[in-house]
C-alpha cells in the first residue's frame, strides 16, 4: 500500500504550550484511521495543521509525496484534502444545494468570461456542478434532497447539518477526508447509520478517511487503525483492540489509580 | 400539533380593557421621545427656515409640517404591538386613542416649554436657532399664552388622530392616510410635478402652495379610491407577484423590466430640465451603488473608500480629454477631445482604474472585517489627497482641479452637462451594463464563492476557495464600475476637483446600498432613486430642495430608523433577510412545519411541548 499522508516529527507550539509534539503519523491509501484522545489532546489542532489553517513550528506533512507546509488552506483542499468541523460550520444562509455546489469551486474552472457571456461550457459546467451536488446529497437518503435543496442550511436539524457538512466536504472531490467528530450530538440510531455511511464513503466513493471521534463504538466499527493522542503526543497506535488495552491509554482516559492511603 | 399550540394561545390577552387602562410607562417613554424629537427639530431650525414655503396656501407651511407629522406617527405607534404568528392581537379601542392623545400632549408640552424658555432665556450663543423668530413661529404670532396652550391642544389632537387610526373601521385608516399623503406629496413635489407636466400648474397658486380647493378635491379623490378598495388591489397584486413562482413569474418579471426600461427612456423626453438633471444624478449614483453592491453586498467586503475609484475614473478621463490638464504630462499622453475620443478615454480609464483597484486591493485584501474597512477608508482619503497635493500639482492642478473637460462626443450623439438628458441616457446604458454584470456574476461559480466568503471566510478557504483572489476580483470589478461613473461625472460637470471626491461620497453610496437593500439590484435602484433623487446627492440637489440644508440629518435619521426597523433594506435580498431575522425566520418555518427535527428527538420534544401547553 502507498502512503497517502505522511507526517514527520510534527510540532506546534502556541506560546509555551506544546499543542503537538514530535508527532509521527501516516495514512495509507484506502485506510480509515481513527484519532482518539481526551479533550485538549491536540486532535483538532492536528486537523487544522493538515488542512493548512495552522502552521506547524517544525516537522513536515507530505501528501502524495509532496510537502504541504506553507500552503494556504485552499491549496491544500485543491491537492485533495477536505475536512469537516467539530462545531458544524456550514454556510447557513446559502441553500443546501449551494453548500455542496460552492465546495466544488476548486474542481471547476469557469471564470468571469463564461459567466458574463453565458457560454456553452459555462452552462455545461453549471449543470455538472448541480448534478454532482444532488448526487452527493442523495448519498444521505431523502433527507437533504427534494424540496430541501432550495432551503437555507440554517433550517436543518443538528444531525442533518453534520450530514450536509460531510456532503460538502465530499463535493470538493478529495482523496483524503478529515472528519472531526462526525457523530457528535447524534442519537445512537443515527450514529449507527452514519457509521455505515462512513464505511461506504470508502467502499463506494473511494475516500481515505481520518476521523476524530469520541464515540468508541463508532471508532471500533469503522477504523482499521487507531491513533491515541494525549498532550500533543502519540500514546499508542494500532488496531482498536491493541490500543484499548494499552495501559497508558487507559491511564489517559481514566487517570492513574490513586495510591491507597493508610 | 401546531394547531393545538395556536388554539391554546388564542385565549390569552383578548380581554378588552377600559379606556384609561393604558400603559402609562410606555406613554411616558414615547411622549418623552416625541417631546425631545420635536424640540430637536425646532432647534435645528427646520420650522423657521421652512416657514416661507407654503404647502397649502394659506393654511399650512412646510415649517409647520416639519413638526406636525411626528405626533401623528408616534401617536399611532403607541398602540402598535408586535403580533407573533399564532397570537391574537389585543382588541383595539378607546384606550389607543387616549394613549395616542396623551403621547401627543406630552410632545406638545415639550414645544410649549421650549416656547417659554426661548422667550425668557438667551441661549443664542450656542444655539443659533434659539431666536425671536422661533418664539414668533411657535406662538403663531398671537402671544405666549396662546402658543403654550395651542401646542398642547395640537399635540393631543394629532396624537389622538394617530391613535384613532387603530380604531377606524374598515378602510377608514387607509383612506385617512391616503388622503393626507396624497395632499402632502402633491404639495411638496410642486416643482417636480409642474416640471414633468406643465399643465398641472393650475393646482398651485403663485406662491407655489396648493390651492385649498384642490387640496380638498385631492383628499376626496384619495378617500374615494381607498374606500373602493383601490389601494388594496395594488398591494394584493404586489403580493401575488411576490409569492408567484415558476415560468409565469419570470415572464412577469421580464415584462416589468421591459416596461420600466421603456418608461425610463420616454420619461426624460417629456420632462423639463430639472427632472432630467435629477435623473442624470440618480444615474451616476446608481452606477456607483451597483458597483459597491458587488463589493459589499455580494462579497461582503466593507469598502469605505469607494470614492477613490470614482475619483480615479473622473481624473483619468479628465486628463485624457481636457486641454487644461496639468502642464507636466509628457506629450505622448494624448488629448482625446475629438469625436469618439471619449470612448477611447473611457476604455483607458476603466483599465487604469482596475489596475489601481488591483494595486490598492492586493496588499489590504487579506485583512478582514473592520480592519479592512478602516484601511479602505484610509486609501479613499489618500487618493483624494494625492490629487490635491502640490507634489502631483503639475499633473492634477491641486485644488484648482482640471477644468474645460469636453463633452463626451460619440460623433452622432453628444453627451454634455448642459443637456442632462443625454447624460442620463449614457448613465442608463452603463447602469444596464452593470446590472447585467452583477446579475450574471451573482448566479455563477464566482458569485457562489463570494457568498461563501461573505458567510464564513475561513471555512470558504478550507473548502478550496482562494478567498484572496476572489475578494480581489470583487474589489476590481467594483473599481471598474466606479470608474465608469467617474468618467461620466467628469464629462457632465466639465471639471473635476478634489472636493468632488470627499469621504462623504463614499458614505452616501454605502447608505444607498444599505437603505435600498444590500445584495439586491432592485433595492439598489430604489435606494438611489429615494436618496439621490428625492433627498439629493452629496452636492446635488434632490426633489426636496427645501431640505437640502438638512439632507445629512435626514440621511442619518433614515439610516438609524432603517437599522432599527428594517435592517435588510427597503427591497431586501432574501438571504440578508434570513440572516438578519434568523430567529423569526426559523420560528416561522417551524410553525409551517418546515424545520426538520431528528426523528427520535422530534417525538420527545413534541410531546413535551404539547404537554406543557395543555396544562
Amino acid at each position: 500500500m502507498t502512503k497517502l499522508l505522511e507526517i514527520d516529527r510534527l510540532s506546534v507550539t502556541f506560546g509555551g504550550l506544546h499543542a503537538l509534539k514530535d508527532l509521527d503519523f501516516h495514512v495509507d491509501e484506502g485506510e480509515i484511521v481513527g484519532v482518539i484522545g481526551p479533550n485538549g489532546a491536540g486532535k483538532t489542532t492536528f486537523f487544522n495543521m493538515i488542512s493548512g489553517m495552522v502552521t506547524p513550528s517544525s516537522g513536515d506533512i507530505r501528501f502524495e509525496g509532496e510537502s504541504l507546509i506553507g500552503l494556504d488552506p485552499n491549496q491544500v483542499a485543491q491537492r485533495g484534502i477536505a475536512r469537516t468541523f467539530q462545531n458544524v460550520r456550514l454556510f447557513p444562509n446559502m441553500t443546501i444545494l449551494e453548500n455542496v455546489m460552492v465546495s466544488q469551486h476548486c474542481r471547476t474552472t469557469q471564470g468571469m468570461f463564461g459567466a458574463l457571456f453565458n457560454t456553452r461550457s459555462f452552462r455545461d459546467e453549471e449543470a455538472d456542478i448541480r448534478a454532482r451536488g444532488e448526487e452527493i446529497l442523495g448519498f444521505f437518503g431523502t433527507r437533504l434532497i427534494g424540496y430541501r435543496l432550495e432551503q437555507p442550511a440554517s433550517v436543518l436539524s443538528y444531525a442533518n447539518r453534520r450530514r450536509l457538512e460531510i456532503a460538502r466536504a465530499m463535493a470538493a472531490r478529495p482523496k483524503l477526508l478529515l472528519l472531526d467528530e462526525p457523530v457528535a450530538g447524534m442519537n445512537p440510531k443515527e450514529s449507527e447509520e452514519l457509521t455505515t455511511l462512513i464505511g461506504k464513503l470508502r467502499s463506494e466513493w473511494g475516500f481515505t478517511i481520518v476521523m476524530i471521534e469520541h464515540d468508541m463504538g463508532v471508532v471500533r466499527d469503522v477504523s482499521d487503525r487507531v491513533v491515541v493522542l494525549d498532550h500533543g503526543e502519540t500514546l499508542a497506535q494500532g488496531s482498536f483492540e491493541d490500543v484499548s488495552n494499552h495501559p497508558e491509554v487507559i491511564e489517559a482516559y481514566l487517570g492513574r489509580p490513586v495510591e491507597k492511603r493508610r | 400539533m401546531n394547531t393545538e399550540i395556536t388554539d391554546s394561545v388564542h385565549t390569552v390577552d383578548t380581554v378588552s380593557k377600559g379606556a384609561f387602562d393604558v400603559d402609562w410607562r410606555k406613554i411616558g417613554r414615547l411622549g418623552g421621545i416625541l417631546a425631545i424629537g420635536l424640540v430637536f427639530i425646532a432647534l435645528v431650525g427646520m420650522p423657521v427656515g421652512l416657514d416661507g414655503r407654503l404647502l397649502i396656501d394659506p393654511i399650512l407651511s412646510l415649517g409647520y409640517l416639519s413638526l406636525l407629522w411626528l405626533p401623528l406617527i408616534v401617536g399611532y405607534s403607541v398602540g402598535r404591538e408586535v403580533v407573533l404568528e399564532g397570537m391574537a392581537e389585543t382588541k383595539k379601542g378607546a384606550r389607543d386613542v387616549v394613549a395616542g392623545a396623551a403621547v401627543g400632549g406630552l410632545g406638545g408640552l415639550g414645544l410649549s416649554v421650549l416656547l417659554v424658555l426661548v422667550d425668557n432665556l438667551d441661549l443664542r450663543d450656542p444655539l443659533v436657532n434659539w431666536s425671536p423668530q422661533l418664539v414668533e413661529f411657535l406662538s403663531f404670532g398671537s402671544g405666549l399664552a396662546f402658543g403654550f396652550a395651542a401646542w398642547i391642544v395640537i399635540g393631543v389632537a394629532i396624537g389622538g388622530v394617530g391613535g384613532l387610526l387603530h380604531v377606524l373601521p374598515g378602510r377608514g385608516a387607509t383612506a385617512f392616510v391616503g388622503a393626507v399623503l396624497t395632499v402632502m406629496l402633491v404639495a411638496i413635489f410642486e416643482s417636480f410635478l409642474t416640471d414633468v407636466v406643465d399643465q398641472l400648474e393650475f393646482l398651485y397658486d403663485n406662491t407655489g402652495g396648493l390651492k385649498v380647493v384642490w387640496a380638498v378635491v385631492l383628499a376626496v379623490l384619495a378617500v374615494a379610491v381607498a374606500l373602493s378598495g383601490g389601494f388594496e388591489k395594488v398591494s394584493a397584486s404586489r403580493t401575488a407577484y411576490q409569492t408567484r413562482t415558476g415560468p409565469g413569474k419570470a415572464r412577469q418579471t421580464s415584462m416589468l423590466v421591459g416596461i420600466a426600461f421603456v418608461a425610463l427612456i420616454v420619461i426624460p423626453m417629456v420632462t423639463g430640465k430639472v427632472t432630467q438633471e435629477l435623473l442624470a444624478n440618480v444615474g451616476i449614483f446608481l452606477l456607483l451603488a451597483l458597483g459597491l453592491n458587488i463589493v459589499v453586498g455580494l462579497a461582503g467586503i466593507l469598502d469605505l473608500g469607494y470614492v477613490a475609484f470614482f475619483a480615479v475614473g473622473g481624473y483619468t478621463s479628465a486628463v485624457l480629454t481636457s486641454p487644461n490638464r496639468g502642464p507636466q504630462w509628457p506629450s505622448w499622453v494624448p488629448t482625446l477631445d475629438g469625436p469618439g475620443g471619449w470612448a477611447i478615454a473611457l476604455v483607458v480609464t476603466v483599465l487604469f482604474a482596475s489596475l489601481v483597484g488591483l494595486c490598492i486591493g492586493a496588499p489590504v485584501i487579506r485583512m478582514r472585517g473592520d480592519y479592512l474597512a478602516i484601511v479602505t477608508l484610509g486609501f479613499g482619503e489618500i487618493i483624494r489627497l494625492l490629487f490635491l497635493s502640490d507634489w502631483l500639482g503639475g499633473y492634477f492642478n491641486g485644488s484648482q482641479g482640471i477644468t474645460k473637460i469636453p463633452s463626451a462626443d460619440f460623433g452622432t450623439f453628444e453627451v454634455k452637462g448642459t443637456d442632462p438628458r443625454s447624460v442620463f441616457y449614457l448613465a442608463l446604458a452603463f447602469a444596464a451594463l452593470s446590472i447585467y454584470v452583477s446579475w450574471r456574476l451573482e448566479r455563477s461559480r464566482i458569485g457562489r464563492a463570494w457568498m461563501a466568503v461573505r458567510e464564513d471566510e475561513s471555512v470558504a478557504e478550507a473548502m478550496g476557495i482562494n478567498t484572496v483572489n476572489l475578494k480581489l476580483m470583487a474589489f476590481v470589478v467594483g473599481a471598474a464600475l466606479a470608474s465608469f461613473a467617474g468618467a461620466i461625472f467628469s464629462a457632465k460637470v466639465g471639471s473635476v476637483f478634489p472636493t468632488s471626491f470627499e469621504i462623504l461620497v463614499s458614505i452616501i453610496i454605502l447608505v444607498i446600498v444599505i437603505v435600498g437593500g444590500m445584495g439586491n439590484i432592485v433595492g439598489v435602484i430604489v435606494g438611489s432613486v429615494v436618496l439621490v433623487g428625492v433627498l439629493g446627492g452629496p452636492k446635488q440637489p434632490g426633489l426636496l430642495q427645501e431640505f437640502s440644508q438638512y439632507k445629512l440629518l435626514i440621511y442619518g435619521a433614515l439610516l438609524i430608523w432603517m437599522m432599527l426597523q428594517r435592517p435588510e433594506g427597503l427591497v431586501p435580498n432574501v438571504r440578508r433577510t434570513r440572516e438578519l431575522h434568523q430567529d423569526e425566520f426559523l420560528q416561522d418555518s417551524w410553525l409551517r412545519g418546515e424545520v426538520d427535527r431528528d426523528e427520535a428527538e422530534s417525538v420527545d420534544a413534541g410531546d413535551q411541548l404539547a404537554g406543557g401547553m395543555s396544562s
